[in-house]
């Protein structure tokens, strides 16, 4: 058995607790310090390249690659593809989380375990399963071709591919609120007379406002930067099926920097915004929480 | 009792929601996945074989899958030390960092890979420093794992985060008055507390590196047999119209990325367990509160 040495004896007992359970002054700011360089370098160091670099030719230059056609044919392109497949993921997730929250069944982990699929599946491979269904050499491509539709390399597959990469962030973001929450206020709402409609609305909706609105915030950042699966079926056509994204690759690669930092700017303040929205709501919710927390307390008092 | 398909319940819709949610996953999901694998099935077994083990191939495999447990690794140690730092200390800015993990969740991929690329680059801000001693960054499979542990950073940090919130401080007073010195407490008392966690966060970091595209292409110099990571091996047989090749390949991440997914399922499980079950001896002082009050 060890020895057991005690070398603080003589310090103060409040002190010596203190001492036993915190690291020394020079072990917490050399922590500290390696935190904050590790961020710094994989965090700051990125978004401030990515506006200097934006403005690095001038205000002028940045005005001039933002408004350019082939700019703006590519935000609105992403601006379309986002009000597209956003509100249909956000259906789908109040949907999927009030069937899997509220209810109890067979098979629920694993439709849980499903939905959470596309994160798991690679953007690229996420493009090539509908390039397999609707593209030329695809199931569909031939009877797609006879009748004149056209979807992959085209506006349709580019919205269906962010559908697929951005489909889990609702729901996912729902499904433990909605259960955490249980199934009692509902029942009340019910049983004093109120129509199904009218709980869901006035009880469900209210109570899960918060969670719904970071989960499409956090799918509307994705969709608007999805990179990999919409550049499989995009076919990269200029001002035609370039998102914002593919437009900065070009840019990129014909070595025209400021421009492509120019659009990546405005990404970059898209998730700046994202992250901001996020620290709202997420105190915005801890506030909801203990407030109804307080109420709990004061009916236990009466 | 009788097995049921489904609890009893008075609350309208279940029909209604559950058949919309699956409806919309089987239409999204379900039949696009399904149809890659019916799309492999007209290859031969020798075909498929011959495809997915070529030189190539498998090159960019072990790029891939080792570039990125490499990452994942960097993420998982410095995660733990951040996550350390953002709960017990306090330092000016620690809020703006707290919100600033987030960021390679918000940010896209290219525009992630266009600033590490000009920042690794030879005569970029750190890529300058890095070249007269001889390492290169960008354009090297370095710049490969660099991109990868900007695109994993959150997971360790989020998963561990909460658990440290949640830790007892007495469990690390009671070690220390038991008489073990603080880094005992630590090896000992902390760490397998949060191991499960950190594990989560690790493979989810892993699994997300695997299948990274955006930020890769444009730091990684996509030479075949060196820095060709697999997703760009997909596009490059796409656009050679190598349909047959491209699903070969997506049919071997597809089915690694589903083990994957199965060994997060069983981590968060795990940790889930050891977190309800430290929940679970405080449930009785609850209930002992509630009934005197």
């Amino acid at each position: 058995m060890a020895s057991i040495s005690l070398p603080n004896l003589g310090v103060p007992v409040a002190a010596r607790a203190v001492q036993a359970t915190t690291e020394r002054p020079w072990v917490r700011w050399s922590l500290i310090a390696v935190a904050v360089i590790f961020l710094g370098l994989f965090l700051f160091l990125p978004l401030a390249i990515v506006f200097s670099s934006a403005l690095e030719k001038g205000f002028s230059v940045y005005l001039a690659a933002l408004h350019e056609p082939d700019a703006m044919a590519a935000i609105r392109l992403t601006l379309i593809a986002a009000g597209i497949s956003v509100p249909l993921n956000m259906i789908f997730g109040i949907a999927a989380a009030w069937a899997i929250g509220k209810f109890d069944f067979i098979g629920k982990s694993l439709l849980i375990t499903l939905i959470d699929l596309p994160f798991s599946v690679s953007p690229v491979v996420s493009g090539l399963i509908y390039v397999l269904i609707f593209g030329l050499q695809g199931l569909l491509g031939p009877w797609l071709a006879a009748h004149d539709v056209k979807i992959i390399f085209a506006v349709p597959g580019i919205v269906l591919a962010t559908m697929f990469v951005t489909f889990p962030f609702v729901a996912r973001e729902l499904i433990p609120l909605v259960e955490a929450q249980g199934t009692e206020e509902e029942e009340a709402a019910l049983t004093l007379g109120a129509s199904g409609w009218q709980t869901f609305w006035r009880v469900t909706l209210s109570n899960i406002k918060w969670g719904l609105l970071y989960g499409v915030i956090l799918c509307n950042a994705r969709a608007m930067g999805e990179f990999g699966a919409v550049s499989v079926v995009s076919g990269h056509i200029r001002g035609r099926t370039n998102t914002m994204p593919l437009h900065i690759e070009i840019l990129y690669n014909e070595y025209q920097f400021a421009p492509a930092f120019a659009v990546a700017s405005l990404l970059a303040l898209l998730a700046l915004a994202t992250l901001l929205a996020k620290t709202v709501v997420e105190w915005k919710a801890r506030q909801q929480s203990t407030e109804l927390e307080r109420l709990r307390e004061k009916l236990y008092e009466h | 009792m009788q097995p049921q398909l489904k609890q009893k319940s008075i609350l309208p819709g279940f029909g209604l929601a559950l058949g919309f949610t699956i409806l919309y996953l089987s239409l999204l999901v379900l039949l696009p996945l399904s149809a890659t694998f019916l799309k492999a099935s007209s290859l031969s077994w020798q075909q498929f074989w011959h495809i997915a083990s070529s030189h190539r191939a498998v090159a960019s495999y072990k790029l891939s899958y080792g570039a990125s447990a490499i990452a994942a690794t960097i993420n998982l140690f410095f995660g733990l030390i951040v996550a350390w730092v953002l709960v017990r200390y306090r330092f000016p800015g620690k809020r703006l960092f707290d919100s600033l993990v987030d960021l390679p969740f918000a940010l896209p991929t290219a525009v992630a890979g266009i600033a590490l690329t000009t920042i690794y680059a030879p005569n970029g801000w750190i890529g300058r420093f890095l070249t007269p001693l001889g390492i290169q960054s960008a354009y090297s499979r370095l710049g490969v794992v660099i991109a990868l542990t900007f695109t994993g950073l959150p997971f360790v940090v989020r998963t561990v985060q909460p658990v440290l919130e949640d830790l007892d401080k007495e469990m690390e007073e009671a070690a220390a008055s038991l008489g073990a010195n603080r880094w005992q407490t630590i090896r000992k008392v902390l760490l397998p507390a949060v191991m499960p966690a950190a594990l989560t966060g690790f493979s989810m970091a892993f699994a997300r590196a695997v299948g990274e595209y955006g930020s890769v292409v444009f730091i990684s110099g996509n030479m075949p047999m060196r820095t060709e990571i697999t997703p760009l091996l997909i596009i490059t047989k796409l656009e050679q119209y190598d349909y047959a090749g491209a699903t070969a390949i997506a049919v071997v991440m597809l089915i690694s990325s589903f083990v994957f997914l199965l060994t997060i399922n069983l981590l968060q499980a795990w940790s889930g367990g050891r977190l309800k079950r430290a929940h679970g001896s405080e449930l009785p002082e609850i209930a002992h509160a509630e009934a005197a009050s």
